[in-house]
């Protein structure tokens, strides 16, 4: 039994010299068979073993992880969390994820120190403040927090930025969430991996699938490097190499895997509050609380799967960064890296069942996976648990590039494809 | 910074290029294919870890063309220009 | 300690500058060639910062790149925050202020913190502050973030320069190895760049004897620069190789130090050779953070290069052989030296005049703010004003790394090494291992060899005494008593690594995240092995098991500014400019962005623009305007199938467009979307102009290109873009043809020679004009176009004529007024992402063609069959009542839920109806055309009701009156 998380048991630690502590999460060997398996043990995969045993009482699960766990995208985001987007659709799934997110911490008892201290979407012409508008109008109507953003309210969260005359992209307003904000990454995934060990689930690190065993046309198990290991309901959530495991069960996907890169700044005392996202700049930037300055951009131009940084996206990103806050031409770039993402033509998730039945799909979340996690596990534990969709979940179905219902929130934000 | 191989105007930095999508993704005419294989050409991709065979554009000629490269090690294993065949 | 600056020596300084500047507000002496931390130690200075977490005191541990502890923030103009100490030079007047204290490193009101380190263990933060929730305490736990501040005054001291540079051989540090590698280099035929990081070269032969081919090390070094200099190869210093990325490309970041930003460099060389040197290691005991303690090493090096004799009662700790120099240099300084040696067997002499104690180890370090003692592991004491640690070499393999190079863990050197070689990369000197310049020569006349020179000139020779390697790893043990420091800026401690272990984060990665170990502004240069190596101790592994960390850019921090290069304003995302901008101007054009362009908006200057475009719209109507659209796309289609080309690119069939004519159409993506919409002009049999929207010429460009090649090839059809070759300048209105008619352009403008859509050829002032009865206003309407270099005379003389018409210059502004009177869509504004061709009224090409075309079988899905589509309309407000704004949703409830049921795409006062005009997308939207529905922007709701998307002549009249 793991102890529990609190101001208390950190005082009595401390006074035992810390030594009481038990391991976040158990490492046991795989059995061979379990009742449900989930590929991938990024915040996906442990949140969906998480509430197949916190939501359905499955908690013969096991997570197998090809590296050790959070090491994918969940390590390599810029922590954003948020649910500002357009279509109804886009609006349940992220809203859910959101409402997750608030109460994550107590639900797991890990301070996943979510800090929603507000993001603004700026906008940088007339054209611009009408899709704001038309944003900001359909987040109410769906029920989500927004407001439209005068360029004095921008001036109010971020005083730091670029108002000057000449600014390349001047500031007509924005589009606020107040409760956007950020998480700590990795404590999203080691909160779940603890709280679905308790709950009896199997995390099996350095565990890599090798094969699929499919029998009467469904999927019966996988082969790993640790041995055969047999479920009757498996997902995967293996963002970034979703293409290669479907490959190994015999379909395709619509993805494309990209490098998506960001950077940190060295720590400096506080000095940017909130989430600022410019897009004619093609950054987004907030302060962590460690101080230093966290910086995304856009994708590579590149198909990849090389997790590693390059110099012509990185240039681009902090000639776009210094735009917006020239004033941190001062600091000095510390660390850069990159994640691998599937990039789905609609920039919308995959969540369903594949093409081999008793596998079931959550990918394809492009640039955007880490604020979904809590509502795609959740979703994709309901897939496992009953075979069947959730309301919020159907329309991300692998159908949809049949039927040509796309979720293309850059659609609805008037960027004709 | 990668260096592409143009078939027309030789090694040039990455930025100069656009990927275009997988070659040989023939496109399927007519009102009436059937629309899972109109989806697999429209969205289907293979994506592979490793050896990937794909068409390019170098946009400073604005010639289209065929690579075949390494989507880990970014090593470039050949390039050649669509030599007038159609969907190559 | 009381450090103190020799009366004579210091290879670097120049005594006759003297310097001075303040470190947290006392001044601070020193000679030109010191750096900050160098006079900080003549200075006698101790206390120069404040760890991270628990705000202990923190002294200068090194004298280069690897410094965990001397940060300081630079103020003035070329304020930097976090600048390492150990290499900023020194400059008179500088202003200097250590991190992450408050007021001052000595007595910083944070350090209380320190007192409840037991309660704050790495990562507590995950285990508390959840109830009532963290919101409450992130306030001041984020307070406390960060080191150095950001100078709210800092101005740019100009645009950072970039650099594109090739050679055949990049040599990566100018040390004994780097240098001989160089001259090797050198002499087989290559063109070689030789690059490091500090100002001067030579690398450890600054501070460390050697005698090479006979003589003294300085004079080699000289001589084998100015060799290098004198062919015309490259030598960089003051410049760090940050990075190794795709295809070997390396990163370089030039210092200067006359005010000018750092210089980023791209290198492209054939062969890399990393000649990076090692990073010595602290040891572990109790206390081994404290100010006083440093790098053996360092202190060699501040003692030769600067005179700085960094103690008077000196205790030096090593487990190698190399600490020997340093601590016999001392003693005969005039320091009392005691050499504290962890081998009991096996080592060197003791140097003249020092205390060598074998087979002992450091237990603990004692003092406060300084510290003034050891207890050696058998309880020994021994009072000290400083501390010197040499617990081994780390290799410098960052770069060797980066380049997915892997590692090979040597037991005998206690250091990963480079292991099977990289394509294009040699590793030489200390960070292949080499110990004696005897191994560091050898190693780089292989090297040089292997990079498949068959002339390669023999390597020089070491003919001084020779290091030997013999080390006793000395890793941190679990269980150790007290608190032994391993990350001294992130303060990570052995227990926090005992904890992370304990609690299952044994995974090298999550140790580094969970600990933060490594993760400082010196990224675990001092820290790293000896954290994983206690990993490897606490589970049982060998440390090769445990692995290392990935290797990720820069090696050392470099100034964002570099990144940014020149793109910095305009150049950061450059605006396309009509030809006509500067005579807009001086006619008071106010420019807006629009898709890219820089276009007039209205006229009139700035005062009352609302008013300014109000009368443009107006007067339009009255009698014509004049209207510079030049933007339009003008890419021109030729060759013999370009009939067949265009009806496949085209959802109109625009085959039986015959020549001299023009037609509207779309153009789709292959999702059925609409893409671009406009007017093909066809000019003859074989010849098209595809007439795009303004902001999608590329884009168009690269489409027609990428159909032409993949389905129809090269010899087919050739496509040009002429848009910035032609100004195109617009007429419109119901006197649009008689103020042509003034300018007498050698065509019929008789509505049977010219009819509405259709083109004419003239000619005017020698050059050929292309006329085009095209509207976007629903007015008569000529669009002419001229080379663009013609442009301004036309433009001059249409302004003359249309006095006699009382003719109005428009802007974009009003034009948009025009066309939305009209119904007239504009891409991407009144139609999104989803909008099929149908949506917009237009069905026959889907349900009659019978010919392929982009994107047809994309209009037979599910969705494009749905029934409740949102389709374009107009829109119309209770009479008095302003116009609807742009965004606005219209709204219904389902099940008492709220839902959009569309939204307001364009919306503006019309001058000429007197009322406001709108369209917008609303679902089923065409079957409801009198509908009033409910209309929601930011709260309020009103009322609309649904119309056709014309509202100004729907009979068309004007167009031909």
């Amino acid at each position: 039994m793991t102890r529990r998380y609190s101001a208390l048991s950190l005082f009595k630690e401390g006074l035992a010299g810390q030594t009481g502590w038990q391991p976040a999460w158990r490492s046991p060997e795989p059995k061979p068979s379990y009742d449900a398996i989930v590929i991938g043990g990024g915040g996906h995969g442990l949140a969906t073993a998480y509430y197949l045993a916190k939501n359905h009482n499955i908690a013969r699960v096991a997570v197998l992880e090809k590296g050790w766990i959070g090491g994918g995208n969940t390590g390599r985001n810029t922590t954003v969390v948020r649910s500002n987007y357009y279509y109804p659709e886009s609006v349940e799934l992220y809203g859910l994820a959101h409402r997750l997110y608030e109460g994550l911490a107590k639900d797991l008892n890990y301070n996943v120190m979510l800090s929603q201290r507000g993001m603004v979407n700026l906008c940088h012409s007339t054209a611009e403040m009408e899709i704001g508008a038309r944003t900001v109008n359909a987040m109410q109507i769906n029920g989500i927090d927004a407001e439209l953003f005068s360029p004095d309210d921008v001036r109010r969260v971020a005083p730091i930025y670029n108002f000057s005359a000449d600014a390349r992209f001047p500031v007509f307003g924005g589009i606020w969430q107040g409760r956007a904000g950020t998480a700590r990454h990795d404590a999203v995934a080691w909160g779940y991996a603890r709280a679905a060990s308790r709950l009896g689930v199997d995390i099996i690190q350095n565990c890599e699938i090798t094969d699929f065993i499919i029998e009467g046309g469904r999927c019966r198990g996988v082969q790993t490097s640790r041995g055969a290991i047999r479920a009757d309901r498996i997902g995967m959530a293996v963002a970034g190499h979703s293409s290669v495991l479907a490959a190994k069960a015999g379909f395709r996907l619509p993805i494309n895997s990209y490098a998506l890169q960001a950077c940190v700044s060295e720590p400096v005392k506080p000095i940017l509050d909130t989430v600022v996202l410019s897009p004619g700049c093609g950054v987004y930037v907030s302060q962590s609380d460690k101080g230093e300055i966290v910086i995304g951009g856009g994708l590579d131009r590149i198909p990849s799967y090389a997790q590693r940084g390059n110099l012509p996206t990185l240039e681009t990103v902090i000639a776009g960064l210094l735009e917006m806050f020239p004033i941190f031409g001062q600091l000095k770039l510390m660390r850069q890296w990159a994640g691998i993402v599937d990039v789905v033509p609609d920039s919308s998730p995959i969540i369903g069942e594949s093409p081999l039945p008793g596998l079931f799909l959550n990918c394809g979340w492009g640039t955007g996976g880490f604020k979904a996690i809590p509502a795609g596990g959740t979703l994709l534990a309901q897939l496992l648990a009953t075979g069947k969709h959730n309301d919020i979940s159907r329309p991300f179905d692998l159908d949809r590039f049949a039927t040509g219902r796309l979720i293309d929130e850059a659609a609805g934000s008037g960027i004709a494809h | 910074m990668q260096l592409f191989p143009c078939p027309f105007c030789g090694p040039r930095d990455e930025t100069e290029f656009h990927y275009g999508g997988d070659a040989g993704n023939i496109r399927p005419d007519g009102a009436d294919v059937p629309i899972d294989r109109w989806a697999d050409y429209l969205y289907l991709r293979t994506n592979p870890k490793g050896t990937a065979r794909e068409i390019w554009v170098h946009m400073t000629c604005g010639e289209f063309f065929v690579m075949e490269r390494d989507t880990v090690s970014h090593k470039v294993l050949s390039s050649a220009a669509l030599g007038g065949e159609h969907a190559a | 300690m009381t450090a103190s600056r020799l009366a004579t020596g210091g290879s670097a300084i120049d005594r006759s500058h003297p310097i001075r500047f303040s470190f947290d507000g006392a001044t601070v002496h020193g000679f030109a060639g010191d750096t900050i931390a160098s006079a900080l130690l003549a200075g006698d200075v101790a206390v120069v910062g404040r760890s991270f977490k628990y705000h202990r005191p923190r002294g200068i541990w090194g004298a280069g790149v690897e410094e965990p502890n001397a940060l300081v923030d630079i103020g003035g103009l070329r304020a930097t925050p976090n600048t390492r100490a150990t290499t900023e030079p020194a400059r008179d007047g500088l202003v200097a202020r250590s991190v992450n204290a408050t007021p001052s490193a000595l007595a910083d009101r944070n350090a209380f913190l320190d007192r409840f380190a037991r309660f704050i263990p790495a990562a507590f933060y995950y285990k508390t502050f959840m109830w009532p929730e963290w919101h409450r305490f992130e306030p001041r736990i984020r307070a406390m973030a960060g080191l150095g501040k950001v100078d709210a005054d800092w101005a740019s001291p100009g645009t950072a320069d970039q650099v594109n540079h090739h050679c055949d051989v990049l040599v990566v540090g100018a040390g004994p190895a780097g240098l001989a590698a160089a001259r090797l280099a050198a002499d087989a035929g290559l063109s070689v760049t030789l690059v490091d990081d500090q100002q001067n070269p030579g690398g450890s032969l600054g501070h460390r004897a050697g005698e090479i081919d006979g003589k003294p090390a300085a004079a080699w070094i000289a001589e084998t620069v100015a060799a290098l200099a004198s062919a015309g190869h490259l030598i960089l210093p003051s410049t760090t190789a940050f990075g190794i990325y795709d295809h070997n490309l390396v990163g370089l970041n030039q210092r200067h130090f006359d005010g000018r930003p750092d210089t980023l460099w791209r290198v492209r060389p054939r062969r890399i050779v990393l000649a990076t040197g090692a990073i010595e290691r602290p040891l572990p005991f109790a206390n081994n953070d404290l100010p006083g303690i440093l790098s053996a090493d360092a202190a060699l090096a501040y003692l030769r290069r600067h005179a700085v004799l960094v103690g008077r009662r000196i205790v030096v700790a090593t487990n190698n052989d190399s600490a020997y120099e340093t601590a016999g240099a001392l003693a005969e300084a005039g320091a009392e030296v005691r050499l504290v040696d962890l081998r009991r067997d096996g080592t060197p002499n003791a140097p003249a005049n020092v205390r060598l104690i074998k087979g002992r180890a450091l237990a603990s370090a004692s003092g406060k703010l300084r510290v003034d003692g050891v207890t050696l592991d058998d309880g020994t004491k021994l009072d000290a004003d400083c501390v010197l640690i040499s617990g081994g070499w780390t290799p410098t393999i960052h770069l060797f790394g980066q380049a997915k190079g892997k590692l090979a863990w040597s037991e005998a050197r206690a250091a990963f090494l480079p292991g099977d070689p990289v394509d294009g990369i040699a590793v030489v000197g200390a960070a292949a291992g080499a110990v004696s310049l005897s191994e560091v020569f050898a190693g780089a006349g292989t090297a040089v060899a292997s990079l498949g020179q068959t002339k390669a000139a023999l390597p020089p020779r070491s003919t001084g005494p020779e290091a030997t390697g013999g080390i006793t790893a000395a890793w941190p043990l679990p269980g150790s008593k007290g608190r032994i420091w391993i990350d001294y800026q992130n303060d990570v401690t052995v227990k926090d690594v005992e904890l992370a272990a304990r609690e299952n984060f044994v995974s090298v990665e999550h140790l580094k995240r969970y600990t933060t170990l490594g993760m400082a502004t010196d990224q675990g240069k001092t820290s790293n092995l000896p954290g994983l190596a206690l990993m490897a101790g606490i589970t049982g592994r060998t440390v090769p098991e445990v692995g290392t960390t990935t290797y990720r850019p820069p090696f050392t921090p470099v100034p964002l500014a570099s990144f940014a290069g020149a793109r910095v304003g305009e150049l950061m995302a450059p605006v396309r400019r009509l030809p006509l901008e500067n005579v807009h101007r001086s006619s008071g054009a106010v420019f807006q962005e629009y898709g890219g362009w820089l276009r007039p908006a209205h006229y009139g200057g700035n005062a009352d623009s609302e008013r300014s475009i109000a009368d443009e719209a107006r007067r339009a109507r009255q009698s014509v305007a004049l209207f510079d659209g030049s933007t339009l796309g003008k890419i021109e289609v030729i060759g013999l199938q370009a009939a067949a080309f265009v009806d496949f690119l085209y959802y109109n069939t625009m085959s039986t467009l015959k020549p001299g004519r023009c037609r509207y159409g779309f153009m789709l993506s292959e999702n059925g979307v609409v893409f671009d919409d406009g007017v093909l002009v066809r000019l003859d049999e074989q010849r098209f102009v595809v007439s795009c929207s303004s902001s999608h010429v590329a884009a168009v460009h690269a489409r027609l290109e990428e159909w032409r090649q993949d389905r129809f090839g090269h010899g087919a059809v050739y496509i040009h873009n002429a848009t910035s070759d032609m100004a195109t300048l617009t007429v419109s209105g119901p006197n649009a043809r008689k103020l042509l008619e003034m300018l007498e352009l050698g065509l019929s403008l008789d509505d049977a020679d010219l009819p509405h859509m259709a083109i004419g050829h003239g000619i005017y002032a020698g050059d050929e004009v292309r006329i085009a009865r095209v509207s976007f206003t629903g007015d008569r309407s000529y669009e002419i176009s001229i080379r663009a270099d013609r442009a301004e005379p036309l433009w001059a003389q249409l302004r003359q004529a249309g006095q006699t018409f009382d003719a109005v210059v428009i802007g974009l502004e009003a034009l948009m007024i025009l066309r939305a009177e009209k119904g007239f869509i504009v891409i991407g504004k009144d139609t999104d992402g989803t909008t099929l061709p149908h949506d917009l009224g237009v069905d026959g090409p889907r349900t009659k063609r019978q010919t392929e075309f982009v994107g047809r079988r994309s209009l037979f899905t599910e969705e494009a069959s749905r029934d409740n589509r949102m389709q374009l309309v107009g829109l119309t407000v209770p009479q008095g009542e302003a116009p609807l704004p742009t965004g606005a949703h219209g709204i219904k409830r389902i099940d008492g839920r709220l839902r959009s049921q569309g939204f307001v795409t364009s919306s503006y006062q019309s001058p000429t109806l007197g009322r406001p005009v709108a369209l917008g997308l609303i679902e089923r939207g065409a079957a409801r055309h009198g509908e009033t529905i409910d209309i929601q922007h930011l709260g309020k709701i009103s009322k609309a009701t649904i119309t056709a998307p014309c509202a100004f002549n729907p009979a068309g009249d004007r167009l031909h009156a």
